[in-house]
């Protein structure tokens, strides 16, 4: 017997939490205990008074599934406000990746011209290294460090997506 | 605004919130608040023989009253035991407030002596939890933990206190107004919803209640409004394991449980609709068998309090988000309001009888004295001995839990106390003596088997020291019965692990603990048998031996469609496929 899979969708979501210990295991608890999929996530304090979080969640499924974690995270006790980004028309995406390239010679003329393509800076340097900082979609980071494997590419942080729609309006 | 100790405050707090009846066990990370708790003149504390038992029992008590039930236990090993009790509570919906205690704030995360992670243990088995590490914030965590656990879908909601919170001090004060500061769950159904849904019930030609727990957690008066608009409708109603007795058994309307082990004609009658009308029931896989073949050719409105049991497994036409009492109440209205009479459902009933003629109950047994017990005849046997008397019925997990639903009737909610989401083996006993401790002058009866009883027997010494006359009823067939059934039917009868060995002797164990014990041997004593039992004061176990091979029939086998059901044991074959031996 084989175990079938589903074809799935890609969503991002903003889920607004009260600030206090625990949210982020309960939440990410939920996703491993009903088996969805959590592509990134990314959580800040967001309020000036320091009792809200705000969570960025990319995940993958299929739409009725993508409805249910949108019903399961809302049910939630600590949970104010769950909102599914692409159905609220446009947004805006965002992640920072740090890159460190090291070598010389050609390869790393080579980075640094790529990362002028990309618009990478360089936020730090040594005789035989680089960070950059490359702010974008998480498709143009993936490009970016695609091309630095082949110039050297040693290490990568990335913060994940964070997103807000397009607008006025507020969620 | 008192001042007071954490322990005091807890007390307090219980005291504020109407609390009578707390179920628990001592230990060293709790003995403060016991210490306010001693000779306490309102608070019945109820000691357990285990802490397990104690969540069960806070079930029973709130499943027979409405009101949420209330433990108490140590750190460590007492919190790990209610585990199960509390998760017990989460699948079935029952209110219930969990007090742990914790090491001090000091020594957390030390592995210190008793020292457990309550609340990562129980995140994802509770409603909600709190780990408290301020007394002034204690009270106020008290207050808002019942409005939790009792507002929107019940469920259980844990109190992690650390000992030296339970020994410092802070103010308490009743807080005004109860509620949480993001939770709001919603209650009233949209307007809207309840117009198309009154519309689509007019509409229908052959439509069915589908209702379940949620009936029941609403409260008698939505099991009142659910009769009522049977009455207006005229439509059949099926139930889950859970709902039973929203809806009286002997109305003609009723067509019994519904599922794997539901009857045919509840299941052919929501194979064949064309409306279903879902009542705070969740579509479990219990109920609905396999998916792509569950009532194919119906529209679907589900009502439920909580948004994410809709469209979870079965997608529906209509969803109605709210409490199941206020919306039968919204459709009662809104059908009396548009001026609609029952539609003529003759042709619907007539295929509904001719479902109801296969008599897919019956079974076969031998009439003389001397014949052996079918437990299908001694539960009918208890059913007809307790007219009248309005038990409440437990029941372990198993085939002897399936006979009960079947073949005991209900006429009234909160009377049919079972496990059904977890199946927990072991609930049935705690439950019992929960439900007594609720209501000590009612006839509480746990419907056992030998194996399930087994793992929580040492409520037995709970039940004599609180001298609470709980009958025990046990089908003894010397089978974890369910799981020899299942290795029929798909595992060619190797019984692996499936007997029950070395029982004790339940009357000596009765005699042991100051029980009477009672044995039924054969047909001829099982009336006799079930008077004296009834008749008896004080708690009473009853080991009633059935015939050791019988089988729960009808039933839906796995990833089979409610067309396909196995209505005797000659359906069974022995061998099942991949797909269906995975299934659960």
């Amino acid at each position: 017997m084989k175990i079938k899979t589903e074809a799935g969708e890609r969503h991002v979501l903003a889920v607004t939490v009260d600030n206090e210990a625990g949210i982020l295991a309960k939440i990410t608890g939920l996703f491993s205990a009903r088996g969805y999929n959590i592509e990134s996530l990314t959580v800040a304090d967001i309020s000036a008074d320091h009792a809200l979080s705000r969570i960025t969640i990319v995940t993958n499924g299929p739409p009725p599934v993508i409805d249910q974690i949108i019903a399961q995270l809302d049910r939630l006790v600590p949970v104010h406000s769950v909102t599914d980004l692409a159905d609220g028309g446009a947004h805006v995406e965002r992640e920072i990746a740090l890159v460190k390239v090291a070598g010389s010679g050609d390869k790393r003329i080579e980075a640094l011209r790529m990362a002028d393509v990309f618009r990478a800076k360089v936020v730090d340097t040594t005789l035989s290294s680089f960070i950059f900082e490359i702010t974008g979609t998480s498709d143009k980071v993936d490009r970016f460090i695609a091309l630095m494997r082949e110039c050297g590419l040693v290490e990568v942080g990335r913060t994940g997506v964070v997103a807000i729609g397009r607008g006025p309006e507020a969620l | 605004m008192t001042e007071m100790s954490g322990a005091d405050m807890v007390v307090q707090a219980l005291v504020d919130l109407g609390v009578d009846t707390v179920f628990g066990y001592p230990g060293g990370a709790v003995l403060p608040i016991y210490d306010a708790l001693y000779k306490h003149p309102t608070i019945k504390h109820i000691l357990v023989r285990h802490e397990q038992a104690a969540t069960h029992a806070a079930e029973g008590y709130a499943r027979a009253t409405g009101k949420p039930g209330v433990v108490l236990v140590t750190s460590g090993p007492g919190a790990t035991n209610a585990v199960t009790g509390i998760t017990d509570a989460l699948m079935d919906s029952i209110p219930m407030v969990v007090l742990t205690g914790q090491v001090p704030t000091t020594l957390i995360g030390t592995d210190a002596f008793q020292e457990c992670d309550t609340v990562g243990i129980t995140r994802h088995c509770t409603k909600h939890n709190y780990l408290v590490m301020d007394p002034a914030r204690l009270g106020a965590i008290m207050h808002e933990a019942f409005y939790i656990a009792t507002n929107g879908r019940p469920g259980p909601v844990v109190i992690d206190i650390p000992k030296n919170v339970q020994v410092a001090t802070g103010t308490y004060s009743v807080p005004e107004m109860i509620e949480h500061k993001s939770y709001r769950p919603q209650v009233e159904p949209d307007a809207d919803a309840i117009a198309t849904a009154v519309a689509m019930i007019a509409a229908a030609e052959r439509p069915i209640f589908y209702t379940g727990g949620g009936v029941i957690n609403a409260g008698p008066d939505a099991s009142a409004a659910l009769r009522q608009l049977v009455a207006l409708t005229g439509a059949p109603v099926t139930s889950t394991l859970m709902g039973l007795g929203a809806f009286p058994a002997d109305d003609d309307k009723w067509l019994g449980m519904l599922g794997m082990h539901g009857t045919f004609e509840a299941n052919m009658a929501m194979n064949r609709a064309d409306l279903i009308i879902a009542v705070g029931a969740r579509f479990d896989d219990r109920v609905t068998g396999r998916l792509d073949a569950f009532s194919p050719d119906s529209k679907k409105i589900h009502i439920d309090i909580d948004r994410s049991s809709i469209n979870k497994i079965i997608p529906v036409d209509l969803a109605v988000v709210g409490d199941a009492g206020r919306a039968l109440d919204a459709i009662i209205a809104g059908w009396q309001d548009a001026g609609h009479t029952p539609r003529d459902l003759g042709e619907w009933w007539r295929r509904v009888d001719g479902w109801r003629a296969t008599r897919c109950l019956d079974f076969p047994e031998k009439k003389e004295d001397g014949a052996e017990i079918m437990p299908q005849r001694a539960v009918k046997a208890l059913f007809d001995a307790t007219r009248g008397m309005d038990p409440i019925i437990t029941t372990e997990v198993g085939q002897h839990q399936m006979w009960a639903a079947q073949h005991f009737h209900f006429d009234s909610p909160n009377r049919w106390l079972t496990s059904g989401g977890l199946g927990t083996m072991g609930y049935g006993f705690p439950a019992a003596v929960g439900a007594q401790i609720a209501k000590p002058d009612r006839l509480v009866i746990c419907i056992a088997g030998e194996a399930s009883l087994q793992m929580n027997i040492q409520e037995m010494g709970t039940v004599a020291q609180y001298r609470l006359p709980v009958k025990i009823f046990i089908l003894n067939n010397q089978w974890m019965g369910m799981v020899r059934q299942w290795q029929e039917l798909t595992y060619e009868s190797r019984y692996s692990n499936s007997y029950s060995d070395s029982l004790p002797d339940f009357v000596k164990l009765a005699d042991a603990y100051g029980w009477t014990g009672l044995r039924i041997d054969t047909l001829g004593q099982l009336d006799d048998g079930i008077a004296k039992m009834i008749e008896t004061p004080g708690p009473v176990i009853v080991d009633c031996r059935v015939a050791q091979l019988a089988n729960c029939f009808p039933m839906i086998p796995s990833g089979a469609a409610h067309t396909d059901m196995l209505l005797q044991p000659s359906d069974v074959t022995g061998t099942m496929d991949d797909e269906a031996k995975a299934l659960v």
